[in-house]
C-alpha cells in the first residue's frame, strides 16, 4: 500500500500552437479516455487552449524545465516567433507537431502573395471592408497614455524547424492520435529515442504502400478530373482514374490511407516520405510521367487539367519546399 | 547593358551533351555564361533539380535531349516533355518568367544549333533581368 502512495514521478509536457487553426490541440484532446494516462503520466504545464496559463508562467520556469513539448502551427507573427523560441529554452524536447509546424501547412499556403497583398485585401479591398482612413494594424499604438503592442505580422510563414531548433517531427493535418499516444508512451517509459531530427508516428514508406487500392503497374492518365467528375469505383487507384491523389509522395502512417478509405484523394498531410527534398517537386515529377501521351500538343491540354498545381502538390508544404514562396519582384516590393 | 545571366543547362549525354561537344570542338563562339551539367538522360531530370537551380541564383535553366523517337533509353526523352509542362505550369505560378525555363531537343550533330540557342536563350533572359528567386528568399527571409 504504502508503494502506491508515494508520488510518481511525472513528465511536464506543454502544448502550444502558432498559426494554427486548432485542431491539432484538438487531436491532443482525441485521446478520449487514454487522456487519464496521459495525465497520469504527465503534468500539463502550459496549453493555452485548455488550461489558464500565461506567458508570464512560461517565462518563469527555469530553463528545460518542460520534458515535452508539442508545437503545433506554423510561424506566422513575431508573438509565434517570440514564443517558439521561449520554449525551446523551456524544453528539453521540442516536437513540431502536424502539417504546419513541420512544413507549413495551410497557413504557408499564405506565402503565395506578399504581406501587402495579404493587408490590402483584408483592410482595403475586400468587398465588405469599408476603411475610408486606410487604417492597418500597427505594433505599438499610444492610447490614453498607456502602450499598447500587436504582434507583427511577417512577409513569410515559416515552419517551426526554420525559426528554431526541433528535435521531432510528428506529421499529419492533424497527426493521428493514436500515433501521438505511441510517441507519448514512448517517451513517457524511457525508451530510446530515435535520432534527432527524425520524423515520428508515421513510417518510412508512401501511402500507396498502405493503401487497399487495387493498382497495376503502368499507371497511364488521359484526362485528369476533379474528384466530383468521376463515378468512383471504390477499389481502383485514384490515380488511374485519373484524380490526382497525393500518396506517391507523400509518407505512410496516417492509418492504411485514411483519406482514401473514406474515398477521398490523399491530399498529402503526412509531408515527404524519407529523402525527398521537395515534396511537390517529387508528385510533379510522378505525375508528369504517367501522362499517356507523346504528342507535345496533347500533353500540353492534358497538363492543362491540372488547375493549380502550386495549389495541389503543396497544399501543406509550400513554406518547406525549395522555392519557399512565391516571387516578389521589385516593382511590388514592400519590404 | 552588360548585363550576362547566369544559365544552367541539363542535357543529355548521348544527344545534347554530344552536340555542345561539337559546338566547342567546330569552333562556335557561346555565350559563356552557360554552365552545363551532363545527365545521363533528360528523363533524369528530376523538377527538384530546377527548383535547387533557381534556388541557388540561376536566371534561366534550359533542359536539352534528343529528339522526339532518338531517345537512347527509348522514352526518356518524352518523360522529360511531360514534366516540363507541369513544372513550367508551377514555376509560372510561382512567378518565375515562362523564358527562364527551356526544354529543346538537340541532336549530336547540331552543334550550330545548340550554340545559337545559347545566345538566343541568353539575350532573352537578359531582356528580363536577373531571376528574383534567390534574391526574394534572401531579402524577405
Amino acid at each position: 500500500m504504502a508503494k502506491e502512495n508515494k508520488p510518481k514521478q511525472k513528465i511536464k509536457m506543454a502544448v502550444y500552437w502558432g498559426a494554427a487553426c486548432g485542431g491539432c490541440c484538438v487531436s491532443v484532446l482525441d485521446v478520449h479516455e487514454a487522456l487519464f494516462t496521459v495525465v497520469e503520466e504527465a503534468d500539463l504545464v502550459f496549453w493555452p487552449i485548455a488550461l489558464d496559463t500565461k506567458y508570464a508562467d512560461l517565462e518563469k520556469m527555469e530553463d528545460q524545465y518542460i520534458d515535452l513539448t508539442l508545437f503545433n502551427g506554423a510561424i506566422r507573427n513575431s508573438e509565434n516567433e517570440h514564443i517558439a523560441k521561449l520554449l525551446r529554452k523551456k524544453s528539453k524536447i521540442l516536437v513540431a507537431y502536424g502539417a504546419c509546424a513541420q512544413l507549413g501547412g495551410i497557413p504557408g499556403l499564405a506565402n503565395f502573395s506578399s504581406k501587402k497583398e495579404i493587408f490590402d485585401r483584408v483592410y482595403f479591398e475586400s468587398e465588405s471592408t469599408e476603411n475610408k482612413d486606410k487604417k492597418i494594424p500597427l505594433t505599438t499604438v499610444k492610447l490614453n497614455g498607456y502602450e499598447l503592442y500587436l504582434s507583427e505580422f511577417y512577409n513569410d510563414v515559416k515552419t517551426l524547424a526554420q525559426t528554431v531548433d526541433v528535435d521531432y517531427s510528428i506529421p499529419g493535418c492533424p497527426p493521428q492520435t493514436e500515433r501521438l499516444l505511441e510517441v507519448f508512451m514512448a517517451i513517457v517509459s524511457g525508451a530510446e529515442l530515435p535520432p534527432k531530427g527524425s520524423v515520428l508516428g508515421a513510417h518510412d514508406k508512401p501511402q500507396c504502400d498502405d493503401c487497399k487500392r487495387i493498382k497495376t503497374d503502368n499507371k497511364k492518365i488521359k484526362a485528369f478530373k476533379r474528384p466530383w467528375e468521376i463515378e468512383d469505383d471504390g477499389v481502383t487507384c485514384f490515380l488511374e482514374q485519373g484524380v490526382i491523389c497525393m500518396g506517391p509522395a507523400t509518407r505512410g502512417g496516417c492509418g492504411n490511407a485514411r483519406c482514401v478509405i473514406g474515398n477521398a484523394p490523399c491530399r498529402g498531410c503526412y509531408g515527404p516520405p524519407p529523402g525527398v527534398l521537395d515534396p511537390g517537386a517529387k508528385m510533379l515529377s510522378a505525375i508528369g510521367t504517367i501522362i499517356d501521351s507523346d504528342d507535345p500538343d496533347e500533353i500540353i491540354k492534358i497538363v492543362e487539367q491540372v488547375v493549380d498545381p502550386a495549389g495541389t502538390f503543396y497544399r501543406f508544404s509550400l513554406p518547406a519546399s525549395i522555392l519557399h514562396r512565391k516571387i516578389i519582384h521589385k516593382e511590388k516590393s514592400t519590404a | 547593358m552588360n548585363y550576362k545571366p547566369t544559365i544552367i543547362g541539363f542535357l543529355c549525354n548521348w544527344c545534347s551533351y554530344t552536340g555542345a561537344d561539337l559546338a566547342g570542338t567546330s569552333r562556335q563562339k557561346y555565350e559563356d555564361k552557360i554552365r552545363i551539367i551532363r545527365v545521363m538522360c533528360s528523363g533524369r531530370i528530376e523538377p527538384t533539380f530546377v527548383l535547387d537551380a533557381f534556388r541557388k541564383g540561376a536566371d534561366g535553366i534550359l533542359i536539352c535531349g534528343c529528339h522526339p523517337g532518338d531517345c537512347h533509353y527509348h522514352e526518356g526523352n518524352y518523360k522529360c516533355l511531360r514534366r516540363f509542362h507541369l513544372l513550367q505550369k508551377y514555376t509560372q505560378q510561382m512567378g518565375i518568367e515562362k523564358e527562364r525555363l527551356r526544354l529543346e531537343w538537340i541532336s549530336a550533330s547540331e552543334g550550330k544549333e545548340f550554340a545559337e540557342l545559347v545566345d538566343e536563350m541568353s539575350e532573352k533572359i537578359a531582356s528580363l533581368g536577373k531571376c528574383m528567386v534567390k534574391e526574394t528568399l534572401d531579402t524577405y527571409r
